[in-house]
């Protein structure tokens, strides 16, 4: 702790922080614009300015900027200091000049750090009659826009999208007063973090282009507490809703996951909550007979209390099975589970994924292993990411991983005893010296250019790779690493030299390959290195969806429960009936084997929120709500669970749907008094998920009699919103289930962190204003941070793994997987601007396999699978560093599915095919190729 | 007793003085132009639209009367998709005419708009929308400000410069 004075008051703050570090977190309000908690202090802006004495009897004292100054012991300052005043209000007329007078058509307008700090310099008068310099914009793609007019050239965006994200197609341009901030030329942002620029830009240059599509000001939005449904990464988010439409998401700070930087799919994916897909009433399957004797079928609208008997008659049905979904809440796979019983409640995931799935939770509760946060993987100083494209499928962990790089810089930052936060000094001193990671994959990827050493070759040789490194790391004289090639021993001694010298080595493996060898081999490296260096060992261990962790955790008692488990007891005739839950099974088996056997049902139930194949079999389609509709929990992969919030009620367009929990209790003649009682019930059955029940508090929890709520206090129009129907106002909808209102009476500004939705500030309208809820900025919020992490009892389970033998397979191809930020994932698909992001679906070959069947890029090739009659047209993409015999299959895209990867792919050339007409700009730098490429754009 | 006489005097007296009550509507009274009653929304002096729909009305509004809903033209040009404002609820406070950034909403003298039914008294943005400037003849709002719409580039608006060329290095 050092002693700090301001205006001649004592405070106690932090050792080794820089000024306004100690100001903001001691809650005194100080303007600044080119700092950040998370890219340290560069004094671009000057507006941070403070007077500084040397000592007690210093009168005069001098204008430091806050941002660069050590905040040392026994230090006496001023913020209101005349001198220190007139400086910063001097400061920001002078970034005015040039403003171009446009806020009422800003998006930023209402959230702008601009506006918050010109308010609190005081520079309310323009006195500058001069010309104003302009900018052209440039057009950045689907997700941002770009209004150079409004920058006041502090530097944030680069700094972030160069050196924090790894960006290379953002810069400044240009000399003294002409900066430019933008790309060489017009095009698509490349860097999927781009979206943060939007709350980094401290006004309105980048801003949310699918926000203003149909905007409203932050004051309206109404909010609620969120995690991101779209990779198991669980981001906290800010959805923000209004007339019914989800607007946008915003990050939501929580110092152990995101902090303060979401991923573009988890920003700009929501489309599908207000997607003319969605289903909003139960729908009934109907024969018409025709006049000239045939049958068609239509689907016709149920009433709720039909389709509440019908599913009644099903649930109680002795002979109904029933799946459950990775992407629907522990509280609906609870809800379907206890109505069937455990032995009828399948997984709803394929046999590959489930066992390595179930591997690795068992693997992450024993006591060699702990599941590092996000945080924690930035204090990491040595990687090891085994099979996984981390971009492409947890990709918040991906810009982690760019933070964690950075220790070596740290380290070198203390040797020379420069404070980390003095951002340009430290990369300055540090250049290119990175920590060590190393990437062994079956692809290239994104986070390539932060390796020390990259190994691709097909998952087989991955593993033996990966177990030779296990085997080196417990005695150096293994079997298995003389069967090794030089290279590959090479590698594998750097990397278990790199590991053991390490002060806290990671390792990052997944079920992303969906390849039990690659992930065991993982493992292996890690309980290795764990009796190597008799210490718990940090590792983040990759799931696909959102809750495939808890769901797993759900049913981890009953062993044989994948979706060809259910797929059996339906060709066997067991089972007559069955309830999907939120589910679409012809993304996850065999869509021949999976047409049989629905066939042979008397009913399907479907419960589910967006129109999917899965609903074209179905005799009812149950409506249910979306994220931002419902509540629940979900368990990220770092078994973190966490509660979402309805962010709108449901009933808001008249539809009927209804969390799916809700329509199954309801069903069980309400079993379930409310939601609390269901997360009770759903932790009380299982040990591993008890903690969810303190997740949040309960419903009845009141500050000041009242409940959290999600409107602002400003929010405007309530006696004009639905007056065009009615123009008497009708009630604000209850919440019974939640401590959260739809209502703007009450305040979230003392509400337990799981609660809060928004922050905000007098003074503060900005994102900025979460440093007024924090501790300390930049560290945990005040009220507790939300989610309790659900892995780490002591049990001391430990797995042995088998080394795979090497095989030599008939085949003339396997398929692996590859994963896309912008296709992958099947709900933010529904986002227009994420499918216009997403590349065309492509196979990925090597040259040589290429040259064989006669392929060069951008032809077409006819793809086909032994034993499925389904072909495929694509086009060809040539990677040269896949391994030969290896096909590249993009997950996602064009019908391409992960059940293919258990087939053996047969392919030709496509003579029909026509190239795609190239529409690109030939004047392309380096970076558009290689990333295009990496894409799989047809040039 | 006196008093009683004094004021029956006073009485008599005011049967010769002139009314103070007009015969409305026969006779209507005159109202200033500044005068705040029925709620209108005005064009530019091109005969544009004037709102933004920048939501600083219906932020201001204290009985939360206003609602709308921004949109955009291909040019860039912000809009209100629709405009709401229930009367029956508007308190004629001025507000939020106060707070219009771009003079587009405008309270005018008109006080006749009663109704017998109160759900006649939501306007929406066809009954609001005016084909003249109101009060404020020459402001336009994209005239002034930095952001480029159809027909007005960026360098076009007042007191602006031409757009840098940042491929250049000279001063």
């Amino acid at each position: 702790m050092a002693k700090l004075t301001v205006d001649d008051q004592d405070y106690d703050v932090a050792d080794g922080n820089n000024l306004l570090h100690a100001c903001l977190s001691i809650g005194l309000d100080l303007p600044y614009f080119c700092w950040h908690p998370c890219m340290g202090s560069v004094g671009a802006c000057r507006q941070c300015a403070v007077k500084q004495y040397a000592d007690e009897n210093d009168e005069r004292g001098r204008v430091v900027m806050a941002c660069m100054t050590p905040a040392s012991d026994g230090a006496r300052i001023s913020i209101n200091d005349k001198q220190a005043k007139d400086f910063r209000a001097g400061v920001i007329e002078l970034l005015m000049t040039n403003h171009p007078h446009d806020c009422p058509v800003c998006e930023e307008g209402g959230e702008c750090h601009l506006q918050d700090m010109t308010e609190m310099s005081g520079h309310t008068t323009r006195t500058y009659d001069e010309q104003k310099r302009t900018h052209n914009n440039q057009y950045l793609g689907p997700l941002i826009n770009h209004e150079m007019n409004r920058c006041i050239s502090c530097y944030r965006c680069v700094r972030y999208y160069k050196d924090y994200a790894g960006g290379r197609d953002l810069d400044a341009m240009g000399a003294h007063h002409h900066v430019y901030f933008g790309r060489h030329t017009d095009g698509v942002l490349e860097s999927p973090f781009a979206g943060n620029l939007v709350e980094v830009c401290p006004t309105g240059v980048f801003t949310d282009k699918t926000f203003s599509a149909h905007y409203s000001r932050k004051w309206d939005l109404q909010t609620s507490p969120s995690v991101c449904q779209h990779c198991a990464a669980g981001c906290n988010i800010t959805p923000g809703e209004r007339y019914g439409t989800l607007k946008r998401i915003t990050n939501r700070y929580n110092a152990d996951v995101n902090g303060y930087f979401l991923c573009d799919r988890g920003r700009f994916g929501y489309g599908f909550v207000n997607s003319d897909d969605r289903v909003t009433q139960p729908l009934a399957r109907e024969t018409i007979n025709h006049a000239d004797n045939t049958n068609s079928d239509t689907a016709i609208q149920c009433s709720t209390e039909n389709s509440l008997t019908r599913l009644t008659q099903a649930l109680k049905d002795p002979a109904t099975i029933a799946i459950g979904s990775p992407r629907a809440s522990l509280e609906s796979n609870f809800a379907l589970q206890s109505a069937v019983g455990e032995s009828r409640f399948y997984r709803g995931i394929a046999p590959s994924e489930d066992t390595t799935i179930n591997t690795l939770l068992k693997f992450q509760q024993s006591s060699c292993v702990n599941s590092a946060s996000q945080r924690t993987i930035e204090s990491c100083d040595a990687v090891l990411i085994l099979g996984e494209d981390l971009t492409h499928t947890s990709p918040r962990t991906a810009l982690s991983l760019r933070q964690t790089v950075r220790q070596r810089a740290r380290e070198l930052a203390d040797e020379a005893r420069i404070p980390f936060w003095q951002d340009a000094a430290v990369r300055e001193l540090a250049q290119q010296e990175k920590s060590p990671l190393f990437i062994i994959n079956t692809h290239k990827g994104d986070l390539d250019d932060i390796a020390e050493n990259t190994y691709f070759n097909s998952p087989q040789k991955i593993a033996r790779l990966g177990f030779a490194i296990a085997e080196q790391l417990r005695d150096k004289s293994g079997a298995l690493s003389a069967s090794l090639t030089p290279e590959e021993k090479e590698m594998c001694s750097t990397i278990v030299n790199a590991l053991s010298q390490a002060k806290r080595p990671l390792i990052i493996a997944g079920a992303s390959l969906l390849n039990e060898d690659v992930l065991n081999s993982a493992l292996d490296v890690i309980k290795s290195l764990h009796i190597n260096r008799e210490e718990v060992i940090q590792a983040h261990l990759v799931v696909p969806e959102v809750n495939s962790i808890g769901l797993a955790m759900l049913t981890q008692s009953s062993a044989e429960r994948s979706l060809s488990e259910a797929l059996k007891q339906i060709e066997s005739g067991a089972a007559k009936r069955l309830v999907v839950l939120e589910n679409d099974l012809y993304q996850r088996v065999n869509p021949e084997k999976l047409d049989a056997a629905l066939e042979k049902l008397d009913e399907i139930i479907v419960i589910d929120h967006v129109w999917h194949n899965g609903m074209a079999k179905a005799d009812l389609i149950i409506p249910a709500a979306s994220f931002a509709e419902g509540d629940g929990t979900v368990v990220s992969s770092e078994g973190r669970a966490q509660r979402f919030f309805a962010t709108f009620p449901v009933n808001a367009d008249n539809s009927s749907a209804n969390d799916s929990w809700q329509w199954v209790n309801q069903a069980l003649d309400n079993r379930w008094k409310n939601f609390d009682a269901i997360v009770n019930a759903c932790a009380e059955s299982n040990d591993l998920l008890a903690p969810i029940a303190d997740l949040a508090p309960p419903a009845d929890y009141r500050q000041h009699g009242l409940k959290v709520p999600r409107m602002s206090h400003r929010y405007s129009g309530r006696t004009a919103l639905s007056a065009n129907i009615n123009v008497s106002e009708v009630k604000q909808p209850a919440d019974p289930q939640t401590a959260l209102g739809f209502t703007m009476e009450g305040s979230n500004v003392n509400a337990p962190g799981p609660l809060r939705n928004t922050a905000w500030a007098p003074g503060w309208n900005s994102n900025q204003s979460i440093h007024k809820f924090q501790d300390e900025v930049g560290g945990p919020l005040t009220g507790g941070s939300s989610g309790l992490c659900l892995f780490g009892s002591a049990e001391s389970n430990e797995l042995e793994f088998g080394v795979p033998s090497e095989q030599t397979s008939n085949a003339d191809f396997s398929a692996i997987p590859f994963y896309h930020i912008f296709g992958s994932d099947e709900l933010s698909n529904f986002a227009a601007p994420i499918a216009e992001r997403s590349p065309q679906a492509y196979l990925a070959l090597n040259p040589l396999d290429a040259a064989q069947l006669d392929l060069t890029q951008g032809d077409g090739a006819t793809l086909r699978f032994e034993n499925l009659q389904q072909v495929f047209s694509l086009t060809v993409v040539i990677r040269p560093e896949l391994i030969r015999g290896l096909v590249g299959l993009p997950i996602g895209l064009g019908g391409l599915t992960r059940h293919l990867l258990e087939h053996s792919p047969l392919l030709e050339k496509n003579l029909a095919w026509q190239r795609v007409p190239s529409g690109r700009d030939q004047n392309v730098i380096a970076t558009d190729q290689s990333i295009g490429l990496s894409e799989g754009l047809v040039p | 007793m006196l008093s009683q006489l004094r004021t029956l005097w006073t009485v008599l007296q005011h049967t010769f003085t002139k009314a103070d009550t007009v015969e409305y509507p026969d006779v209507m009274p005159y109202l200033p132009p500044r005068y705040r009653a029925r709620i209108v929304l005005t064009r530019d002096p091109d005969g544009e639209e004037r709102c933004v729909a920048c939501n600083l009305c219906a932020a201001a509004c204290p009985v939360d009367c206003i609602a709308l809903q921004k949109t955009e033209d291909d040019e860039g040009r912000w809009y209100p998709e629709w405009f709401r404002i229930n009367f029956s609820r508007c308190v004629v406070c001025g507000l939020c005419e106060e707070a219009c950034p771009t003079h587009a909403i405008q309270l005018t003298p008109d006080f006749e708009y009663c109704e017998y039914n109160r759900q006649n008294m939501v306007y929406e943005k066809e009954d609001l929308l005016i084909s003249g400037t109101g009060k404020y003849h020459d402001y336009n709002f994209y005239r002034i400000a930095g952001k480029a719409i159809s027909g007005k580039d960026k360098g076009q608006a007042r007191n602006e410069e031409q757009p840098i060329n940042i491929k250049s290095l000279l001063p």
